[in-house]
């Protein structure tokens, strides 16, 4: 535009256009810029990965001596050759597969109203955006501030439940049967007559079928009795501990007319009380918090993914939205979702923080056996141990990662081969 | 005024939209065809944007029905109002009067699922589902109806045959429908919505995406349909429309510019708006 009587004839034959005016930069330069691009490309690359061999190499060869059968199956102890972490396998597999049967349906569900169901009104619309918001907002909150919002809110329920009950009243929960635990006494005189040998025994009696203690036990009442570690009932048959036995091998008596019999409870999986307190559940429900963000955007994007062709295709021949959800697009986004869900999944296994507030650094001997055990998951042991001052403890902590990388890839190997087998189905 | 296209006698009705009666295929001499649909004053908007002013026309039976103009024009929006397929979108919505017999389809009251099991639609691309070919044809059906096995096969020939795909498709009912080519497909396309027994059937553009042996199979097709079904096509193809169209109706920026035998329509039009679309002038 040097010239401006010439803008006009830009067109023209004579003068040459500003494209073919222009010095063209050197092919030469060019292709080596391009090379040395593709050469920074692969040393990022290659970074990454060598990092990540450095890291695996390093914890298989301080792992791989640690990795035993009492590793494996053995419960944690003080000493470092006999230490294990069964309970905290289990307890991992416990929270996560709670976790993901709690968060995939909650999160799957609301990414279909989100994408699915848009409102009409424009009141909703906005409440739409605002829930939006705070979904993409949620994803970047760091997990021990979910940790600490599950302490609150599921631990101790805002210790709702602790003021509202009277004391002696009946706790709010279910799936659990109390005993009162009675024991003879093997020494005791009327049991052991002549040479005789009577084991010592213990009793145990449904607490809401026991009316007042010094009764117990008497005839016709249900008792328990452990026979090899499990319960069998028997009969009853005497009620005054201090009368003379007919049968002396059927006879039941408590410690002391006067002592408060031991009180233990039986608690069945589905055991639920309110609040939850430090058990399985609170847990998964944390995790659950940590991950429902991220379960929520990629199953969001998965829908997305589906062509609106479809809908409209099912909508045309008269199929209402809700067939047009589970016949059509959630078929058909099932792999998004899946894909989103095993990354969601992996990060609940390997968080630490959050379960570190909740469950706290106790000593678990157990696996847990219902919904409110107490629990400790692999990150947790692992933690635990590599904080020990002894190399033998560092040592089984590399095991355990690598027992805990194991599950991991079991888990989205799993999760892979469905998703597989599903978008072979479809297509 | 008796202009026969192909053998077969239309409705022909004057620029105003009143019908002018005349002797049709389907009904006895001297006898006015059916009327499948009856619009009336039917005016549509997206939000503030008017898309549809004021049709008045009657939609006959058992005949084939073009909308020709170019795009934007409206005839898209119109054809989706048919069925309510504009239900799925935020700002649409219309007035006026749009009657299926005795049923007015624009009722907040109207069963929108039994409407479009009746008013059936085909779509530009051919949209199988993900599934096999079997699958997608009995779709509709298990939606709608209470089928045992053999009767439910039974439909799902009775449909591939319908739409002229039976004989490619038999051996391989099972394998996945997205490996058909185009126009396999959107004549699947075609079985999955005459499965579920619908009176009517809409077709958007739906020859736009095929090549011309689809196109011509297609379009044959419908000529074997259109004893059974009322069938109105959405069309940019100008020859398509003369070819396979009883009737042709011309719009123009959401209007009804002209509407008549297809015949009338390419060699007499009365307005110069269609005159200049059908010689190709614009559009």
């Amino acid at each position: 535009m040097s010239d401006s009587a010439s803008n006009d004839t830009l067109t023209s034959q004579e003068s040459p256009s500003p494209a073919e005016r222009a010095t063209l930069v050197g092919g030469r330069r060019r292709m080596s810029t391009d090379r040395w691009f593709q050469r920074l490309c692969i040393a990022t690359a290659a970074a990454s990965v060598m990092v990540l061999v450095f890291l695996l190499a390093s914890i298989l060869v301080e792992g791989i001596p640690a990795l035993t059968s009492t590793l494996v199956l053995g419960t944690p102890e003080p000493n470092p050759d006999e230490a294990g972490m069964w309970p905290a396998i289990t307890g991992t597999l416990w929270v996560c597969s709670l976790c993901a049967l709690i968060s995939l349906p909650l999160g799957i569900g609301t990414a279909v109203l989100l994408e699915e169901f848009k409102p009409r009104s424009k009141f909703a619309l906005r409440a739409y955006q605002l829930i939006q918001l705070n979904i993409s907002n949620l994803a970047g909150v760091p997990s021990v501030v979910y940790g600490i919002l599950g302490l609150t809110a599921f631990v101790s329920m805002f210790s709702l439940f602790d003021q509202v009950r009277e004391p002696g009243a009946a706790a709010y929960e279910i799936g659990a049967t109390y005993y009162d635990q009675f024991s003879n006494l093997a020494s005791d005189p009327f049991l052991s007559m002549g040479s005789e040998e009577v084991a010592e025994r213990y009793f145990f009696v449904p607490v809401n079928a026991r009316t007042d203690a010094p009764t117990i036990p008497k005839p016709g009442m249900q008792a328990l009795e452990y026979v090899d570690n499990v319960l069998v009932p028997v009969e009853v048959t005497v009620t005054d501990p201090f009368d003379a036995p007919a049968e002396p091998e059927a006879l039941s008596y408590a410690i002391d007319i006067n002592a408060v019999p031991g009180r233990i409870s039986e608690k069945n999986w589905y055991y639920f009380r309110l609040p939850f307190g430090r058990g399985v559940l609170a847990g998964a429900l944390t995790l659950m918090l940590v991950i429902l963000p991220v379960v929520i955007i990629s199953a969001q994007e998965a829908l997305r993914a589906v062509p609106s062709s479809l809908r409209d295709g099912a909508l045309g021949i008269g199929a209402t939205p809700w067939q047009v959800v589970w016949n059509v697009t959630l078929p058909a986004s099932i792999p998004g979702i899946m894909t989103g869900s095993i990354l969601a999944m992996s990060r609940a296994i390997g968080e630490t923080a959050p379960i570190l507030i909740i469950a706290g650094i106790v000593y678990i001997r157990n696996s847990p056996h219902h919904l409110m055990d107490s629990y400790t998951v692999m990150p947790l042991q692992i933690y635990n141990w590599t904080s020990r001052p002894q190399e033998e403890f560092h040592q089984i902590a590399a095991g355990g990662i690598i027992l805990l990388l194991a599950i991991l890839m079991t888990f989205n190997a799993v999760a892979v081969l469905i998703r597989h087998r599903m978008h072979k189905q479809q297509v | 005024m008796s202009i026969v296209s192909r053998d077969r006698k239309v409705q022909v009705m004057n620029n105003t939209g009143e019908p002018i009666p005349s002797e049709s295929a389907n009904a006895a001499p001297g006898q006015k065809p059916e009327v499948a649909l009856h619009l009336d004053n039917l005016s549509a908007w997206y939000g503030d944007f008017q898309a549809l002013h004021s049709i008045t026309l009657d939609i006959p039976k058992n005949q084939v029905t073009a909308f020709i103009g170019p795009s934007g024009c409206g005839k898209s929006t119109l054809l989706r109002w048919f069925n309510r397929m504009n239900d799925t979108i935020f700002s649409a919505r219309a007035t006026g009067t749009l009657r299926m017999g005795d049923q007015d389809l624009l009722s907040s009251r109207t069963d929108v699922v039994d409407l479009r099991r009746r008013v059936g639609i085909v779509f530009q691309k051919p949209n199988p589902f993900p599934k096999s070919i079997f699958e997608n044809v009995a779709f509709g059906p298990r939606l709608h109806m209470k089928l045992n096995r053999s009767e439910l096969n039974d439909l799902v020939e009775w449909a591939l045959r319908k739409a002229s795909v039976w004989q490619e498709v038999k051996d391989r009912l099972h394998s996945p429908a997205v490996g058909l080519s185009g126009g396999q497909q959107q004549r699947l396309c075609i079985a999955r919505a005459i499965a579920v027994g619908p009176e009517m059937l809409l077709m958007d553009e739906p020859c736009s995406a095929l090549d011309p042996a689809s196109t011509l199979a297609i379009e044959n097709l419908m000529d074997e349909l259109r004893s059974q079904y009322t069938i109105v096509i959405v069309t940019h193809n100008m020859q398509q429309a003369a070819r396979s169209s009883d009737r042709t109706l011309f719009f123009f920026e959401g209007r009804l510019i002209e509407a008549g035998d297809t015949e009338l329509i390419f060699t007499k039009p009365t307005q110069k708006q269609t005159e200049d679309y059908v010689r190709g002038r614009f559009g």
